[in-house]
């Protein structure tokens, strides 16, 4: 079942590769140097970080029945504070340290609405969307804060032979599908998905579960904004983060996870993010106007939905009437 | 078993009094706090810089109304913008490109509409697939800034009305008109009293053999008409077409709408209600601009506490009404 | 007698693997009240569903004053004039009254809808209906009660000749049953059709004038109702004949009852649920509760596990006092809850039969400290065996199991956590034979290893067959408690069946 949820998503991706490689035939070749490795593979798995990261908490939030509108705001946010911290004298790990700590919170103000407040998820994190990017503005007084930091660079620009930034998209890869195996997290937010009212009457603590989830995606946009703005010393508080959310939804639906929660896939929300990127580097490659990527966008989700479409919610009764007269 | 005839206020109307009551308020410690602040012309102001955003809020409601969500009206505006300036670019009469925008944007809300009902994509996916494709389209016309020099629309653009002591332009009038042709759609017509029953109960509304089908497409259609109609409001407003313009409106509309008393869940609500919550943002901002030292980012603050104070009390609304009859398990 | 207005002939109706109706014939006469009675699964949804075109029929006819007639839904149905009121409410919570009654065919004036109008045109008909209604008021600011009485407002607005009411007083209290019926009196008295759908006896006998009792998708009897005894009605539903019962084999001998209640129930009770009662149950044996459909078996059962609030009374574990607020609470006290709902309540469909049955002991343990992989796969594989799931397999996606092997995955899920009570609402509704005497036999050997259980079933045989003690319930009332070794069926259901309220039975 799983396998051929991601069959679409998966033929999608190899055939955007296959196009770019036609078009450019060095698409695939990969080289080193200075220690660190270059190709336009690297650099689509590169710009495509921090989607990624925030596409891997959200899948675990859609899995719930949620969705977070505010993680783009969130992502600003951190880099403001980060920025805003080690502009006034601080060091870069305690204003990294800081800028998480404060997304945290974020993540519980966030799940405190939808599990306590019992607000509906996309109005609860609305409100963080926002007045979270005035937030963000007020920490940086409007400005664009640029910062001169080495450390601080590294986590968006930095490179141990691969870019930092991919290192660390792949680690939280990797850490939520081990957590999300290895413990039984994984399992209950499904369940959660699935069935809210037989979870509760098994026991099932979904308030923490729901609270748990909003605030790691709350933790994932931090350290993607912390990425954003590393990657050019500085902190945007109005464009850092723009729209990246509806990007991390988009992946997480086209890598085959309902918006109605329950059964979710992580290697399908990866393929969901590689897909976007590689998308935009396609457009990029062929010459189009790199603005146009959007109505391609736009055309990917109409045709990926096209494919995942509930085969136009069958007439019940006729189909009973068939079965009926099979047998 | 007879019912209570309340001779107070029904409760439906409470986030709707809410809401004006909140924009007496503003408007009220703005007079206090600034001089000339008080003036009609500083109302007349909130509705001309407001207009596009009042027919926003309305095709808004619409769609809210029913249960559902429209994030592609921001990009659908500069859409509307970008192909009014480049027709009369093309020197196309005003007229014609008038009519191409609104033709585009209603067959974008059709598309949608389609998608939503009969492909089953939910209405957050749907539109946003439809906001891509409108701000794509956008800077496939033209990725820079196109300005407007067509007279005829330059006339409409710049007129005034006097309205006794204060100066009004067209596209008060525009909005002003939709707003009233959209409240007697709503309150006064079988397809606006679907939007209603859909977003009540969408499976009650079919099994009353309401056209229910029809009125869920056709909410998208409105938005899509009235995001175009305030594509052209806005092009009067800034006199040019550019994919950049109006980013992130959608979400001025969404807060407008609920700030002005509509349950986002659906079935409950009023354009008046948007309108006034249209107000209420655009007193915020004018504060602001008197204010000087106060940055604009309060702004979106503000708008965000608003937002949350509203549903807190939809929230309490909500529950009160479904304490009070028990229903079996 | 008159012609009869809505013949059914024959009727047929499958579903894969399920013969829902077989041979149906009903009729309905003008101005006649007819009950349709049945327990869960008898058939009495797809019934209605077939007359009004949402089901198609796989043989049989059906005559509308004579003539043969089909319907492709509710709405032609309705144009026809066959209205139903269903259950569940059919209306917008959001729009007024009248506009509830009215739209679709609301009075209009230069093309737009005529509020006054309409609001006066719904007036007229509630009145009609001896309502004093404010038609301009929001339906949601009305009791359920209220709501129900403007369903059927609108469905008499279309001149209804034929009024379908589905079970409309489960939800009602005596005064707003008291109301309903005068109304439908009145549109009785108009020469409306009315089949009315209950499981309640006391409702059949206050207002039919002629009742048709199925089980298991055919008809068992039509009766004139005046001519009918409440215990020949029980009896045909339960579908046992008086005098003739075969002696069951009772399992219950080889078991000793813990002297000290486990759990006591002190005056527990939940407004418009069940009523308060005292309840003992002790280790080591089975205690059944029995009672026809909405008898308030299931919400009493949802009390002791914290399912649901109590409003009154109190629960004692081990003679101390337990709140019981929510199920984790319970669940944490040695008390497991299956539903009657399997799909709604009991099952993560999407999940796999290791999950389902691992579920409440993870609940239980937290998300942190996984069942280690190990154990639960021990687990899963003894309750596999034991309780002879098929396909034995522990990755299987459990939506895809049968019925009766869904019902063992949740019994096992419950069993897994080693509960000292369990308590089992209809386990073996809609399960094949096979899996239902499995289900039987383990929970006597459940109570014989000294567990104490809870047992909710709508077949008498079965909580005769099963059971230690019974409890029964009628109106939601606890009504007596029967205890020893030589209960039987017919002394059950004239418990069930008997009109007053109150009865203590001892033996």
């Amino acid at each position: 079942m799983t396998s051929r949820r991601l069959l679409w998503p998966a033929l999608v991706l190899v055939a955007l590769l296959l196009l770019n490689l036609v078009i450019t035939p060095s698409f695939f070749a990969l080289r080193l140097q200075d220690g660190h490795l270059f190709g336009s593979l690297v650099d689509i798995l590169r710009n495509g970080a921090p989607t990624l990261l925030i596409a891997l908490g959200m899948t675990l939030v859609i899995a719930t029945r949620g969705i977070d509108l505010s993680v783009g705001a969130v992502a600003a946010i951190a880099g403001a504070v980060a920025c805003t911290h080690i502009a006034d004298g601080g060091g870069a790990v305690t204003g990294m340290a800081l800028a998480l700590g404060v997304c945290a919170v974020l993540g519980l103000w966030n799940g405190f609405l939808v599990s306590v407040a019992g607000i509906q998820p996309i109005i609860a994190t609305l409100v963080l969307m926002i007045a979270g990017r005035g937030i963000a503005m007020l920490l940086t007084e409007g400005q664009i804060v640029t910062v001169d930091d080495g450390l601080y660079r590294k986590v968006g620009a930095g490179f141990v032979v691969l870019p930092i930034a991919i290192l660390i998209s792949l680690a939280v890869l990797a850490a939520v599908a081990l957590v999300t195996r290895r413990t039984a997290l994984g399992m209950l937010i499904e369940s959660v998905g699935v069935n809210p009212e037989a979870s509760r009457l098994a026991g099932v603590r979904s308030r923490t579960i729901i609270w748990t989830v909003y605030v790691f995606v709350a933790l994932c946009a931090g350290v993607a904004g912390l990425m954003i703005s590393s990657n050019v010393s500085a902190a945007d508080a109005n464009n850092a983060g723009l729209w990246i959310e509806l990007d991390a939804i988009l992946a997480v639906v086209i890598g085959g996870t309902s918006l109605a929660g329950g059964r979710y896939s992580l290697t399908g929300t990866l393929l969901g993010a590689l897909i976007i990127q590689t998308l935009t580097t396609t457009v990029y490659t062929i010459g189009v106007p790199p603005e146009v990527t959007l109505v391609f966008k736009a055309v990917v989700v109409i045709v990926v939905c096209l494919l995942q479409a509930p085969r136009l919610a069958p007439v019940p009764r006729r189909r009973t009437v068939e079965e009926v007269a099979v047998r | 078993m007879t019912a209570l005839a309340p001779p107070r206020v029904p409760s439906r109307f409470l986030p709707v009094i809410a809401t004006f009551v909140v924009f007496v308020l503003t408007f009220g410690a703005g007079s206090v706090r600034y001089e000339g602040f008080a003036s009609g012309q500083v109302v007349a102001n909130l509705f001309i810089d407001n207009a596009f955003l009042i027919v926003l809020a309305v095709g808004m409601t619409f769609v809210i109304l029913t249960g559902g969500i429209d994030l592609s009206v921001g990009a659908v505006v500069a859409l509307s913008t970008m192909i009014a300036a480049a027709t009369l670019r093309a020197g196309w009469p005003a007229w014609l490109a008038v009519l191409a925008v609104l033709a585009t944007g209603a067959a974008l809300g059709l598309g949608m509409g389609l998608m939503v009902h009969v492909l089953r994509v939910q209405p957050f996916i749907a539109t946003l697939a439809g906001m891509f494709l409108a701000r794509g389209l956008c800077f496939v016309i033209s990725v820079e800034s196109v300005s407007i020099k067509d007279p005829a629309f330059r006339a409409i653009a710049t007129g005034t009305v006097p309205l006794g002591e204060v100066t009004i332009t067209y596209s008060v009038l525009i909005a002003v008109a939709v707003v009233a042709v959209a409240a007697y759609v709503l309150h006064l017509t079988r397809f606006g009293r679907t939007v209603y029953a859909v977003g009540g109960s969408e499976t009650s509304a079919t099994l009353m053999g309401l056209p229910a089908a029809r009125v869920k497409v056709g909410v998208y259609v409105v938005s899509g008409f009235c995001s175009a109609l305030a594509g052209l409001l806005f092009s009067f407003y800034m006199l040019s077409g550019y994919s950049l313009h109006a980013v992130g409106m959608e979400l001025d509309a969404i807060a407008a709408v609920v700030v002005g008393g509509t349950l986002l869940a659906g079935g409950v609500g009023y354009v008046v209600g948007s309108v006034v919550g249209v107000l209420v943002l655009g007193t915020v901002q004018t504060i602001i601009s008197f204010e000087g030292t106060l940055s604009s980012w309060w702004t979106k603050i503000v708008i965000g506490v608003l937002l949350l104070a509203f549903i807190a009390l939809q929230r309490l609304m909500v529950h009160r009404q479904r304490s009070t009859p028990v229903s079996g398990s | 007698m008159t012609e009869p207005l809505v013949d059914l002939r024959g009727l047929h109706v499958e579903f894969p693997g399920v013969k829902a109706l077989q041979a149906v014939d009903l009729r309905l006469f003008p101005g006649e009240v007819h009950a349709l009675m049945g327990e869960n699964g008898a058939g009495k949804s797809t019934l209605i569903k077939a007359l009004t075109g949402v089901h198609a029929l796989n043989a049989g006819e059906i005559h509308l004053d004579g003539a043969p007639v089909s319907f492709a839904g509710p709405a032609q149905a309705q144009a026809a004039g066959i209205s139903t009121v269903y259950q569940e409410i059919n209306l917008c919570p959001n729009l007024s009254v009248a506009e509830n009654i009215l739209l679709g065919r609301e009075p209009r004036r230069f093309g737009a809808i005529d509020g006054r109008a309409m609001r006066a045109r719904a007036a007229e008909l509630l009145s009609r209906m001896g309502l004093t209604i404010d038609p301009g008021s929001a339906l949601g600011n009305h009791p359920i009660a209220t709501r129900q009485l403007v369903a059927i407002a609108r469905a008499v607005a279309v001149e209804a000749r034929v009024l379908i009411l589905d079970e409309p007083t489960s939800s009602l209290d005596a005064g707003e049953v008291a109301e309903l019926f005068r109304i439908v009196r009145v549109l009785r008295d108009e020469g409306v059709a009315i089949l009315f759908v209950t499981h309640f006896l006391e409702q059949v006998f206050a207002i039919s004038d002629r009742v048709t009792v199925l089980r298991n998708g055919k008809v068992v009897g039509e009766h004139v109702t005046s001519e009918l005894s409440r215990i020949a009605l029980v009896s045909e539903m339960l579908g046992r004949e008086l005098g003739v019962l075969a002696e069951v084999e009772r399992r219950a001998e080889r078991r000793t009852a813990d002297p000290a209640p486990l759990l006591r129930a002190e005056g527990l009770g939940r407004a418009g649920a069940i009523a308060p009662f005292d309840l003992e149950l002790h280790a080591g044996e089975v205690v059944g509760l029995a009672g026809l459909l909405g008898s308030g078996r299931s919400e009493l059962a949802r009390l002791l596990f914290g399912a649901d609030r109590a409003d009154t009374g109190r629960v004692l574990l081990d003679g101390r006092p337990l709140r019981l607020r929510s199920p984790r609470a319970a669940i944490a006290r040695g008390i497991a809850f299956s539903s009657e709902d399997r799909r709604a309540e009991g099952l993560v469909a999407d999940l796999t039969v290791r999950d389902n049955m691992i579920l409440a002991m993870q609940a239980a343990r937290g998300w942190t400290r996984q069942v280690p992989r190990r154990t639960a796969d021990e687990l899963v594989a003894r309750y596999l065996a034991r309780l002879d799931i098929r396909p034995a397999n522990p990755d299987a996606v459990v939506g895809t199991l049968s019925g009766g092997n869904q019902q063992k995955v949740l019994l096992a899920r419950w069993l897994i956590t080693r509960p000292r009570l369990l308590i089992l609402d209809e386990p073996t509704r809609g399960i094949d034979v096979g899996a239902k005497a499995q289900i039987q036999r383990v929970v006597t050997d459940l109570a014989a290893d000294g567990m104490a259980v809870l047992f909710v079933s709508a077949e008498l045989e079965e909580v005769v067959r099963v059971c230690d003690r019974i409890v029964v319930l009628r109106d939601r009332h606890k009504v007596a408690e029967l205890s020893g070794s030589d209960i039987g069926v017919d002394e059950v259901m004239e418990l069930i069946a008997s009109g007053s309220h109150r009865v203590e039975v001892s033996s």
